[in-house]
């Protein structure tokens, strides 16, 4: 219940436009720098975009099961078993890299 | 004889009796993409050289007496957002503008086995997000019944490539319309399997549980021949599933067939023409003895929200492994791990890519998963439950594929509302999983019109026999 009420003054808050704050916390977690003109535009973009879905939110549906995928499957598996790679694809993998030294793919320090 | 304007039947008839080769065959395409590439802009890469290979040992084969199959020695185009290994990949982005493939997807895999002849990588939307082909890296392809009109998309190079001939049959992705509203904006066929019939592996993935690999054709009979092709199990992609129907070969009377029309897809804004050329489909039909039955897909009107929440949900976590770390394109101005993502990506990518990145990561947010992403989970549950009831009472559903012909270049990219509306008669499909294929009828004010056919899950064979019948 507490969920539902929670949810519902989220949804509340935001109906409104996007602000230049949710846009920048939602570029952030998805990894993607913005300018501050991008920022504008994706804010109008985005909320003219989420209030066509408003009309999805006015269902009650807390009775419905999600639907996750369509084929009805479950635990597919395969044997954990590792299948050799040959010395071609190895070198070609990493020679796809964008930085590299020797066979080893470079990036910036994970930890400062 | 122009060999470019066979289709596969005629094609593979032509190799067995020995009246033109494989290679001849390729040239002819060939010469018609060197011909009308630069202007109508429909390869990103053109693999002359393994193509003429491969057309050579198919010649070979025959001239020793050999059998070959249907597809052996028949050339054909692939969207580049499937990969063919140690050719480039570039889905259409600049994030991938260099980058080769290590290994082929198993459609390609099968389609080698049989002797498939590889002309060349096609456009498409970035990362196969638009119905369009506008948002491409390597700009717009052009629809070829009108150069200034999009030829749909996000499979436009393929559907482009087959309309005007520059190859035999084209392999296309559909997420939500990718391969039909295409090949309806450019008068040819292109279906969508049910979900699981065809693997996933090596499509460069979108939506995962909805995305399907599909021929596009200039027949029927045609794509059917692919669809059989590259259908199948496999085990590097979980989500297929074995074939659970025999090929019956039983042939489909139209006398008593039960042909369903939702009526939640014959209201209001679509063009009249368009709206004809269906309903004469439609009169063919009950003509020819088929009984015509209205029904209801109740919550119709909730499926493109539905499917604009899941799919950028679905995008945005796919979209993470572009990073600039392992392959593509990386940044040259990052001074810290996060810099290396932050521009990488923001450089790499384009405008949609970046909406529906950001779409998804909101509507998958805490304080917002439940309202958005669980809500469109739920309403998918209803969707599918709608076609259920509905295939109980008829065979075959039939709706417009596209509420209008082909647009104009230009007149929808700027407001990516309009441009997600264009999808409104095809996203059920792949929100419900089930089997469409698109069938050129006729022309609206000169442009080609797509009737859609939609049937239950794993009903292609119930689907091509139908379609055939147009």
């Amino acid at each position: 219940m507490s969920t539902f009420v929670f949810t519902d003054f989220l949804l509340l808050l935001h109906n409104m436009k996007l602000t230049k704050q949710e846009v920048e916390h939602i570029a952030t977690l998805a990894r993607l720098e913005l300018t501050e003109k991008e920022k504008e535009k994706f804010a109008e973009q985005l909320s003219a975009i989420l209030g066509y879905f408003k009309e999805l939110q006015k269902v009650d549906l807390s009775k419905v099961e999600p639907t996750a995928q369509v084929t009805g499957l479950e635990n597919v598996t395969r044997p954990d078993e590792v299948k050799k790679c040959d010395e071609e694809t190895m070198k070609k993998l990493v020679a796809a890299a964008p930085e590299r030294i020797d066979n080893l793919v470079k990036v910036k320090a994970v930890f400062e | 004889m122009e060999l470019n304007k066979l289709t596969i039947k005629e094609a593979h008839n032509g190799l067995v009796a020995k009246k033109f080769t494989s290679v001849e065959l390729t040239e002819a395409c060939l010469a018609e993409i060197k011909k009308l590439n630069k202007k109508l802009n429909v390869f990103i890469t053109v693999t002359e050289y393994e193509a003429l290979e491969q057309a050579k040992e198919v010649d070979k084969k025959i001239a020793a007496g050999a059998e070959i199959g249907i597809l052996e020695g028949v050339p054909m185009a692939i969207k580049d957002n499937i990969l063919v290994k140690d050719i480039r990949c570039t889905s259409g982005s600049k994030i991938l503008e260099n980058y080769i493939a290590t290994y082929d997807a198993t459609v390609v895999e099968k389609l080698r086995i049989a002797g498939a002849v590889i002309l060349g990588k096609t456009n498409l939307d970035e990362f196969a997000m638009g119905a369009s082909t506008e948002t491409s890296h390597f700009g717009p392809t052009k629809n070829p019944h009108d150069l200034k009109r999009v030829p749909g998309g996000s499979s436009g190079g393929s559907a482009a490539a087959v309309a005007a001939n520059m190859c035999i049959y084209a392999l296309g992705s559909d997420t939500g319309g990718s391969v039909r509203q295409p090949a309806s904006f450019c008068g040819v066929v292109g279906m969508k399997p049910t979900y699981g019939a065809v693997s996933r592996y090596g499509l460069m993935a979108m939506a995962s549980s909805l995305d399907q690999i599909g021929p596009i054709a200039k027949t029927v009979e045609d794509a059917e021949i692919v669809f059989d092709v590259i259908r199948g199990k496999d085990e590097m992609d979980s989500t297929t599933v074995e074939r659970v129907n025999k090929k019956e070969n039983k042939q489909i009377s139209i006398k008593g067939l039960k042909v369903g029309l939702p009526k939640e897809y014959f209201i209001g804004g679509m063009d009249d023409e368009v709206e004809k050329c269906v309903l004469d489909v439609v009169e063919k039909f009950r003509k020819a003895g088929a009984e015509i039955i209205d029904v209801s897909l109740p919550h119709a009107e909730y499926t493109l929200a539905t499917y604009y929440i899941i799919v950028p949900a679905e995008v945005s976590a796919n979209m993470a492994r572009y990073d600039g770390v392992r392959y593509g394109y990386k940044t040259k101005k990052a001074k810290t791990l996060l810099d290396t993502y932050l521009k990488t990506r923001a450089e790499g990518f384009g405008d949609e890519v970046k909406r529906r990145i950001m779409l998804g990561t909101y509507a998958l947010s805490a304080g917002y998963y439940d309202a958005y992403y669980l809500q469109a989970q739920r309403m998918r549950t209803l969707i599918r439950q709608d076609f259920l009831k509905v295939f109980k009472e008829v065979d075959c559903l039939v709706m417009p594929t596209s509420p209008t012909t082909a647009f104009k270049i230009g007149e929808r990219i700027d407001d990516p509302l309009t441009m997600y509306l264009s999808d409104v008669f095809t996203v059920s499909a792949n929100v419900a999983g089930l089997p469409a294929i698109s069938v050129p009828v006729g022309e609206a004010n000169k442009l080609p019109v797509g009737v859609q056919i939609m049937a239950p899950w794993f009903g292609e064979e119930k689907l091509f026999e139908i379609s055939k019948l147009i």
